[in-house]
């Protein structure tokens, strides 16, 4: 993507003036969506962006400059900002010479999305159109989004380290509204991997539409989510969200180092019910949240967080591994060549238990299942989380009943792991996520077996 | 340095005649500064071009963006828009603005101390604003992050059609978030952020005060029990369930009945307590602006009158969707297709302001902070559920501190059950210029 001459020399210039660490991030991303809405295909978007960004690390200090600009002058440029913002004092000459690093090589995609017509991609969108209506003449209105992405990106740094990536992501959601007596209702249905269009070898659009027409279906005879705190079964790949937010983000090593995190300083120590094994897994080929390596240049890790309970270790990236004198855990990730690149979550899930799905419903006296929640959002100082659940219903009697609508799960991390007393065997991962953290977004995964919460509050409004 | 009207000026010149042609190119130059135990964590200081196309032949529609002013990148975007229009469906719907005859008004919205304040003075901005957090109170544990940022940017719509604005301005903001030690060995979070148009407008006490008296005032917070309280937002929380409201008077939501708005225009669907309009030709407001994201002039634009519906916002396609004028409010990043949407909410002032109202409540929440807006608001159909904090009013008092509660109900319910619009109209970083608002048939829920 770049000539290693010029990254050796743009490494130099950003290290001139004394800085102890400075790194060149190149992406070049090209990307294609379509749309379609209300019977008609709307807007089909190409997308291409390419830069660089530079930083320096001083002390504690980084400065970070970015450019669309490739050429020599706009990377010295870039490399000088960069270096000035770190504030470097020192001065002479470095030299760095840089090698490409031994590691894992990008995963090839079997069909690229770059090879394949508009037309056929179009065609997907008509067909999930065409699906989702004839499930029901209550579904007054479809949409549904084809998205693919290329992201080559290549990542140097002064410690010598050169590596680079093809990353391959294509997506495919539809969304239903369904009218009826109560109503205008949703539902949604989605699927991303990091692979090509061969995504739609398994990916049945159809079937997707149908699921995501059925959703809000169901929810025209649903009644208001009960109000209170309650047992709440989730249903396999439904709630790996959960675990995101409610303790994935308190795992991030730069917000436990700021003690922004209820897991602070509790490494070794009992933080969830022995049934509970947490991990995040960025080398989980083809899943949404899968690369080779992250965007500072290290392999994706396999790093086990929580053990049979017990807190074994958080994520890092380079900066704060670096801090404490150990391996960065292939967690350092950016949006994009315009943004800092911090500790972020991949795959991140709970693995499979032994109990069965159906005795986890049937010993559970009344609650709620929650086949899919919806986005949430965590305080990852206090641990206090909040979820919609955009598919739920009753338990009574161990049984699932009745559909329930418009109601949000809320409640604290820490304990909900303390609360977890039935691990199902039927793990899977759930649908693709992007997940937010200071203002950067990056495609993230997550999954669950079955597995039931003690006590969890449920905002509805039913009285 | 690249002239932005000359660029897109280019690009209009090399689509083949007889297409409808968009150019929309942008500039931003930003600064951005984070702070921690006094020092500087990270610097940024960049510069980012974006350059996006639209072309509508025949009734279709396509875009192609990037961002980069490459010669090698830009030159191709025309062909791309066009390609990928071909693949569009017909909609009569799709055109381009054309110029309506309404002129722009002016707005300043450059402050020249953006560019002519040192690096140093702004760091010591965030720096300051750390030390006063850490200071005012002994059960500030700690700053999670103390963020100076601003930008300067520039944008140019162009089109075949006659559109033809250049817009600049300014943006500074100063942000924190505080953990307080709460008794119980926990933690409670409070946070705060100041907009100006510059570094000079920024107040650094009042950001540190408000993020410190945020976190203080849910110590002890406890989990609530399930009641229907007359629930008090201030401003900032009006800003943001108003801001609700009018997304889903979005003219876009009511071509495809997306909205249970649509067929409501000159009928009460709010109490008659709430006045409310856009305007982002008020230049108090953060987000005015002369041009909206199709280059059409900003104007005035009436959405509620005495709590009836008087329309809806408009861009050209939502617009040509209900055979009306667009109402200038296309709102759109240069990457992607204009969409219609607010800029600047205003509510116009009624009596009363926080104490007052909390004076008068018996059995209500003063709302501290909303979370899970994204997921928790369903807009086609207005039904609304939300995690909260806040504090109980008992008795015309404020009471005890929750949190671990939700908020439910519908916003169509919610808005003809407003009981009270304050005098006390505040300025948000958003844009918004709103008072406290007061309503009541939301359920809160809690473990408690």
């Amino acid at each position: 993507m770049l000539d290693h001459e010029l990254v050796n020399r743009t490494l130099g210039t950003a290290l001139r003036t004394g800085g102890e660490f400075a790194e060149v991030f190149v992406e070049d991303k090209r990307s294609t969506s379509a749309t379609l809405d209300d019977g008609r295909v709307e807007e089909l978007t190409s997308g291409r962006d390419r830069g660089a960004g530079i930083r320096v690390v001083v002390g504690d200090t980084t400065g970070f400059a970015h450019t669309a600009d490739l050429s020599e002058s706009g990377l010295a440029t870039a490399a000088t900002a960069a270096a000035a913002a770190a504030r470097g004092g020192g001065g002479g000459v470095k030299e760095v010479a840089v090698r490409p690093s031994a590691g894992p090589a990008p995963r090839p995609v079997r069909i690229s999305p770059e090879d394949v017509a508009k037309a056929t991609k179009v065609e997907l969108l008509s067909l999930a159109d065409a699906a989702a209506r004839g499930e029901s003449a209550s579904i007054t209105q479809v949409s549904a989004r084809y998205g693919d992405s290329r992201r080559r990106i290549l990542v140097a740094n002064s410690d010598g380290l050169l590596a680079e990536d093809d990353q391959v992501r294509t997506l495919f959601s539809v969304s239903c509204v369904a009218t009826g007596d109560t109503g205008l209702q949703t539902g949604r249905e989605s699927t991303g991997r990091t692979v090509g269009f061969e995504l739609f070898d398994d990916a049945d659009v159809e079937a997707m539409a149908r699921r995501a027409a059925g959703r809000a279906i169901t929810k025209l005879a649903a009644r208001p989510a009960p109000s209170g705190a309650m047992p709440v079964v989730v249903g396999p790949g439904g709630g790996g969200v959960l675990f995101h937010e409610a303790c994935g983000h308190g795992l991030e090593a730069d917000l436990v180092a700021k003690s922004a995190s209820v897991f602070a300083g509790r490494v070794g120590e009992t933080v969830a019910t022995p049934l509970v094994t947490l991990i995040d897994d960025g080398t989980m080929a083809g899943e949404w949240g899968h690369f080779t390596i992250d965007d500072e240049g290290r392999p994706a890790g396999h790093n086990v967080l929580i053990q049979d309970g017990v807190l074994t270790d958080y994520m890092w990236d380079h900066l704060r591994a670096r801090k404490e004198g150990r391996p960065s855990s292939g967690n350092g990730r950016r949006q994009s060549y315009q943004h800092l690149p911090m500790v972020r979550m991949t795959n991140t899930f709970i693995s499979n238990g032994t109990d069965e799905p159906d005795d986890i419903v049937g010993s559970t006296e009344s609650g709620v299942y929650v086949a899919q929640l919806g986005g949430g959002q965590v305080n990852t100082a206090t641990g206090d989380f909040v979820f919609g659940m955009t598919e739920a219903y009753l338990i009574e009697n161990g049984e699932i009943t009745e559909p329930i609508r418009e109601g949000n799960l809320i409640g604290n991390g820490p304990e909900v792991l303390t609360r977890i007393d039935a691990l199902g065997n039927d793990f899977s991962m759930g649908s693709p996520g992007t997940c937010g953290k200071d203002g950067q977004g990056v495609p993230v995964g997550d999954g669950t077996p079955t597995l039931r919460v003690t006590s969890l509050t449920i905002g509805g409004t039913a009285a | 340095m690249v002239e932005l009207a000359e660029l897109a000026r280019k690009i209009l010149a090399s689509a083949p005649p007889g297409d409808d042609v968009e150019v929309c190119v942008g500039r931003a130059v930003e600064t951005s500064v984070r702070v921690h135990g006094g020092q500087v964590e990270s610097l940024t200081v960049a510069e980012s071009h974006a350059v996006g196309v639209r072309v509508v032949t025949g009734s279709r529609e396509g875009h192609a963006h990037a961002g980069s002013f490459d010669a090698d990148v830009t030159e191709g975007l025309v062909g791309e828009a066009r390609d990928n229009a071909s693949f569009a469906e017909v909609d009569e719907r799709v055109g381009l603005a054309v110029p309506d005859g309404v002129a722009a008004v002016p707005v300043d919205r450059w402050d020249p101390t953006v560019e002519s304040t040192s690096v140093d003075d702004k760091i010591a901005l965030a720096v300051a604003l750390e030390a006063a957090v850490l200071a005012a109170d002994p059960r500030v544990r700690g700053v999670r992050a103390s963020v100076y940022g601003d930008t300067r940017s520039e944008r140019v719509v162009m089109s075949s059609t006659g559109i033809d604005s250049h817009t600049v301005g300014t943006m500074a903001s100063l942000s924190t978030s505080v953990m307080v030690d709460d008794v119980d060995g926990g933690t409670r979070t409070g946070g705060a952020v100041d907009a100006a148009r510059g570094p000079v407008g920024l107040d650094v006490d009042k950001v540190a005060d408000l993020a410190v008296i945020r976190g203080l005032q849910l110590l002890g917070a406890v989990a609530p029990s399930t009641a229907r309280p007359t629930v008090v937002f201030e401003p900032r929380f009006a800003a943001t369930v108003l801001g609700l409201v009018a997304s889903m008077l979005s003219g876009e939501r009511v071509v495809k009945g997306r909205t249970p708005f649509a067929d409501r225009v000159g009928a009460p669907i709010a109490a008659d307590l709430l006045t409310m309009f856009d305007d982002p030709t008020d230049p108090m407001s953060l987000a005015a602006a002369a041009f909206d994201g199709e280059g059409l002039a900003c104007r005035h634009v009436p959405l509620l009158s005495d709590g009836v519906l008087d329309g809806f916002l408009h861009d050209t396609r939502s617009a040509r969707g209900l055979g009306v004028r667009s109402t200038g409010s296309a709102s759109r990043s240069v990457r992607g297709a204009p969409s219609p949407s607010h800029r600047s909410l205003h509510v116009v002032p009624g009596t009363g302001d926080l104490a007052s109202f909390i004076a008068g409540i018996d059995d209500g929440l003063l709302v501290a902070s909303l979370q899970g807006l994204h997921s928790g608001v369903n807009a086609v159909s207005g039904d609304l559920s939300v995690g909260v904090e806040g504090i109980r009013i008992r008795n015309g008092e404020l009471a005890e501190p929750i949190r671990e509660g939700t908020l439910a109900g519908a916003i169509p319910a919610m808005l003809r059950h407003i009981v009270g619009v304050g005098a006390d109209l505040e300025h948000q970083p958003g844009g918004s210029i709103v008072p406290t608002v007061v309503v009541d048939g939301l359920t809160l829920g809690g473990g408690g």
